[in-house]
């Protein structure tokens, strides 16, 4: 079994860390629900091993790029949650000070360079961040999370052609969770996989099953330390899936009750939960209190986030600038 | 005083900067082994070597990006947009990118990029090479927008430019490349949203920017002939905008004409002409009049093109209708 090579400490983290995702989420979709979030939220919920497993092979120093679909991604890389909640709320003491929403969590202190709202406008951004580790001769390696739909943009494209060409230290994480808002990847591409894409760019393609955390840690880690010893970037792609629609409310009319259920019994906590257990790493019971612990620290985030203040007014056009700020946005 | 060309005085920049500070890059297409296709950073890759002087693909959207990502780690590259017409591809990497992180990141980023961007008509390009887009920057809030005159001007706004922590556009003009003007051995900079009054006079104002300034000078020249003395303002700054310059000469003179060369429809001469009618009408003896390019395409043809924007002839027209 491939869970006897972890130690407790490690899988506890592992599971942990994907449990305080769902419940993030969870606690999110509650609030939207009430009202309390405005616009909407793109939720992670059956993601939880991508974010977790990738975040889990980096370095604190190592730098992610997020998708949209990123609030998973920036509590694994050590985002606080009662921080990125204020920031779905648009409070002043999200770490956007409100000014980005669910869709731009950044915090640079824990690594996380930012979430982007245009689809493959962070695969780019990442190389840049790659390609200033070579130039600052640092050691930092840069992961830019992106979905099966960014795999069809220019962008991805471009960036992977650079960052290949200039062998750069950033590994491209592609959640592939089948569908871009509506559309089945299936339908708009010719490939079977999007790791078969890093052929053309003369680097390693890697398809890894997305539901599986420590598959998905151990794949990340071989690419991160490739990436760090100088070799270059490597295309993961995880197969995963979405259980709530691309936004809150949003319809799914694109697929099938069967298509969700099957999904579910892969279940990515489940799973890991199961394995624990099964291996005797941990109890059911050790496990419902680590449960208890994740729900309490969500709803102290939700609390948080509603006890925050709003930003105000006269502070709207803070920030265009950092220099000559007040003249640059007068006229 | 020593005479540089325009392009000349660009290089200067780049090259001074590079020297002041290791953090600063430049990235474009031909920039390495060619030295840009306007010889711009010709012997740059000898002298920093190819990590800091760097070819990239054509991809501009892509290699813009990367410059932001690279900016949001401390480097300060400078990317050249070949012809500013091909900023259009890479809109997303200055407008959503560049223009936004800092505000959208509640402070935490800044973004010091500067894009350099030849633009401009004259030069037999054609449609997809020779366009004024300056108007397209101004209107995205986030991005500083520069369009220098003179190869004076246009080596100080730079380094200012490249030192700023704010994204910079820097609008160059491509038939000023080999002109020549007056750039002193010492090093200088020129404050970012500082105009400069390039001829004073009482009759009229005279607003333009980067090559128009040049017919702005010329048509009033031709109005002193006639005993008509106009101002001439060069903006050189469009964001941040200098108006106080502005309405100093306008209050003065009671009245403005905006030249352009990009196209009259949405261009940045509707913006200035409207601040002034908005602010200082009381101070107008008639409307705010603009010259501008026509609205149409640049056409390849030498019978067709330089009938479309602005000359010195239609400054003058301009101006005259205003003092009638």
């Amino acid at each position: 079994m491939v869970i006897r090579k972890y130690d407790r400490e490690t899988l506890i983290k592992f599971y942990r860390e994907m449990k305080r995702v769902r419940e993030f989420e969870e606690k999110a979709c509650e609030l939207f629900a009430q009202g309390m979030i405005e616009y909407n939220i793109h939720t992670c919920i059956g993601q939880e091993a991508t974010a977790v497993g990738g975040c889990q092979a980096l370095e604190k120093s190592d730098l992610i790029i997020c998708t949209h679909r990123g609030h998973g991604q920036c509590l694994a890389k050590g985002g606080d949650p009662g921080i990125m909640m204020a920031e779905l709320f648009g409070r002043e003491t999200g770490y956007c000070r409100g000014r980005g929403g669910s869709m731009h969590i950044a915090s640079i202190d824990v690594g996380i360079l930012g979430a982007n709202g245009i689809v493959g406008a962070g695969i780019p951004i990442a190389v840049g961040s790659a390609l200033a580790t070579n130039i600052l001769k640092t050691t930092e390696i840069t992961l830019a999370f992106f979905g099966d739909g960014a795999s069809n943009t220019g962008e991805f494209h471009e960036a992977l052609n650079m960052a290949s060409a200039w062998n750069l230290p950033v590994v491209f994480f592609c959640e592939n969770n089948k569908y871009a808002v509506s559309v089945d990847i299936e339908r708009v591409i010719k490939v079977k996989d999007i790791a078969e894409r890093a052929k053309a760019y003369g680097i390693p393609g890697v398809v890894v099953d997305g539901c599986d955390v420590l598959a998905v840690y151990e794949t990340t880690k071989k690419a991160v330390e490739r990436a760090r010893e100088g070799q270059g970037p490597t295309l993961i792609e995880a197969k995963t899936y979405r259980y709530h629609g691309h936004f809150e409310g949003e319809p799914q009319v694109y697929r099938t009750e069967e298509e969700m259920s099957e999904w579910k019994k892969r279940d990515a906590i489940k799973r890991l939960y199961k394995e624990i257990i099964e291996a005797g790493f941990a109890s059911a019971e050790d496990l419902a209190d680590i449960d208890r612990e994740v729900k309490e620290e969500m709803e102290e985030a939700a609390l948080f986030a509603k006890n925050s203040p709003w930003p105000t007014e006269n502070e709207a056009l803070m920030y265009v600038y950092s220099n000559d700020n007040e003249r640059s946005v007068a006229r | 005083m020593r005479q540089l060309t325009y392009s000349k005085a660009i290089s200067e920049a780049l090259r001074e900067e590079m020297l002041r500070n290791e953090a600063v890059i430049v990235m474009g297409e031909d920039m390495g082994v060619m030295g840009s296709v306007f010889g711009i950073t010709r012997g740059f890759m000898e002298e920093f070597g190819a990590d800091r002087v760097i070819d990239t693909p054509i991809s501009e959207n892509g290699f813009t990006s990367i410059a932001v990502g690279a900016a949001m780690r401390g480097l300060r590259p400078v990317v050249e947009i070949m012809y500013v017409d091909f900023t259009t591809v890479c809109y997303d990497a200055i407008a959503n990118q560049a223009a936004k992180m800092r505000y959208m990141t509640g402070g935490q980023l800044t973004i010091p990029v500067v894009i350099r961007a030849p633009g401009g008509a004259g030069r037999r390009n054609a449609g997809q090479h020779s366009q004024s887009l300056e108007a397209i920057f101004t209107h995205i809030p986030g991005l500083k927008v520069i369009a220098p005159s003179t190869p004076y001007d246009a080596k100080g706004l730079l380094k200012s430019a490249i030192r700023d922590d704010d994204p910079v556009v820097c609008v160059e003009h491509k038939l000023l490349y080999a002109g020549k003007g007056e750039v002193p051995e010492e090093e200088y900079l020129i404050e970012l949203g500082k105009a400069d009054v390039k001829r004073a006079g009482e009759d009229v104002t005279i607003i333009a920017w980067s090559r128009q300034v040049l017919s702005a000078l010329d048509a009033a020249d031709q109005l002193a002939k006639e005993g008509i003395n106009a101002e001439v303002v060069d903006l050189r700054s469009l964001v941040p905008l200098d108006f106080e310059t502005i309405s100093n000469s306008v209050i003065k003179t009671h009245r403005a004409v905006v030249v352009h060369e990009a196209v009259k429809r949405g261009g940045y001469g509707g913006e200035i002409a409207a601040q002034i009618s908005e602010e200082l009408f009381d101070y107008l003896d008639a409307p705010v009049k603009r010259v501008a390019g026509l609205n149409v395409i640049p056409p390849f043809s030498p019978a067709l093109e330089d009938y479309i924007y602005p000359h010195s002839s239609d400054i003058v027209a301009a101006v005259k209708e205003l003092l009638l």
